[in-house]
Formats: structure tokens, sequence, C-alpha cells
């Protein structure tokens, strides 16, 4: 594996910022390359956090990477769509059908349960119902990832 | 580009079924379908109605869920007949 795109959904959960740093993190030390697509805030807020590019050094505009995704003019080896909201099934499933990525779903929020229920293809399902404390979703994906310490 | 939103901050299943139940005319395609330069964000099968010169299709944007619009697309229309 030598990269992953994060695909973040709306920013208004404080979990998606922390988990996807948190995530960048544990992938970096892997050698595995980052790329994060969002809306102009979501990118805005992991760039706040992460000023100097310590854990996330590529950003692109949402649009833009389902383009290149659709064209065929990129892909990458992972793929974690985070998941919030009914929008966010609909960006997962696209990514289902455009990239040849292993897909993970990272579902939080006061709906993750109901959202999870929705998804019904293959993907490796991250999922807990939490918009605040990342804790128990992190504990998740350390489950899942098996990061090599 | 005028539109017209039929339906506004609803859920991707709604508005396939709101196609699939209002227009005799619809098509199916896959998520990553390209029309008026954008591409489609949805869950399989994404209904696309046609309805005289205009188009109904779903627009997804991350905060705000998934809208329906109708716009005019004469030209999306053939290549949708196609298929």
């Amino acid at each position: 594996m030598s990269n992953a795109l994060f695909l973040l959904g709306c920013p208004e959960s404080p979990v998606q910022t922390a988990i996807a740093l948190y995530l960048a993190n544990g992938l970096k030390r892997e050698s595995i390359d980052v790329t994060v697509a969002g809306t102009r805030s979501a990118i805005a807020l992991l760039k706040v956090s992460d000023p100097e590019g310590n854990y996330v050094s590529k950003t692109v505009d949402l649009d833009s990477c389902i383009e290149d995704l659709a064209e065929k003019k990129v892909d990458f080896d992972l793929c974690f769509v985070f998941v919030r909201n009914d929008a966010g099934i609909s960006y997962l499933s696209t990514l289902n059908s455009i990239s040849d990525a292993k897909l993970f779903a990272i579902v939080f929020g006061s709906d993750a349960d109901a959202l999870a229920s929705m998804i019904d293809f293959e993907c490796e399902k991250i999922v807990y119902k939490t918009g605040h404390n990342p804790v128990p979703l992190k504990n998740r994906i350390d489950r899942v990832m098996k990061w090599d310490v | 580009m005028k539109y017209e939103v039929l339906l506004k901050n609803t859920s991707f299943k709604e508005c396939r079924e709101y196609v699939d139940t209002n227009f005799k005319e619809v098509y199916q395609v896959k998520p990553g379908y390209k029309m008026f330069d954008v591409y489609l964000i949805g869950v399989p099968p994404i209904s696309i109605g046609v309805d005289g010169d205009d188009v109904i299709f779903p627009y997804t944007k991350p905060c705000y869920g998934t809208f329906l619009l109708r716009i005019r697309g004469e030209s999306e229309i053939e290549s949708l007949r196609k298929g």
C-alpha cells in the first residue's frame, strides 16, 4: 500500500477533523501517502490544526477529486470516506463505483447505526455513535488498522 | 444556468422515488455519470427524469444533503437516450 485518500464530509462534527489527523498520522508512520479531499471548510479545519503539514501534506477540492476519479486520471490504494449524514452515504457509494481502492467507511454522529445499515456493498465499516468524543471511534480504528507500532 | 429546485435538503432515496414516480421517461445511471460538467454523486442506480427539454437529476452537497434539480438540457437528453 502506498497511498490513501480521505474523503471528508460535512465538518459540523468535531470528531471528523480529530480522526482524520489521527488516521493520517498512523498511515504516515507506515509510509502511506495521504491526500485529503473535502469542502473548503473541512480542508481549512485540517490546515489550521496542522499548519506545517506534519500529518497531511496534500489536499484537493472535493469536486475535482471526484472528477479525477471518475475520469480515471487518478486512483488510490486505500480510501476512507467519512460518513455523518445521508450525503456521506452518497459519496461512499460513489467512491465504491468509481474507484478500485480498498474502501473504509468511517461512520459517526447521532445517526451512525442507521447510516451504517444503509451500506449494502463490501467495505470495511468503522462505526461509532459519537459527535464530540473521538476516543471510541479512534479505538475502533486501531482495531481495524492493526498499526505496526 | 437556470434551474428549478424540485426537492431540497433531502435524501438520495427520496430523490430517486420522486423521479421514478413523477416522470414517464426515466434513465438509470451509475454514480460518476457526467451531466452539465458535474459528476453525479449517489447510490446506484441514480434515476434521471426527462420531461420535455428538461432533465431532472439529483445533486448532492456534503453539508446540505441532496437536491433534485430540473434544468433545460437537450444535449444531455440526447446522451441519455443514446445510452
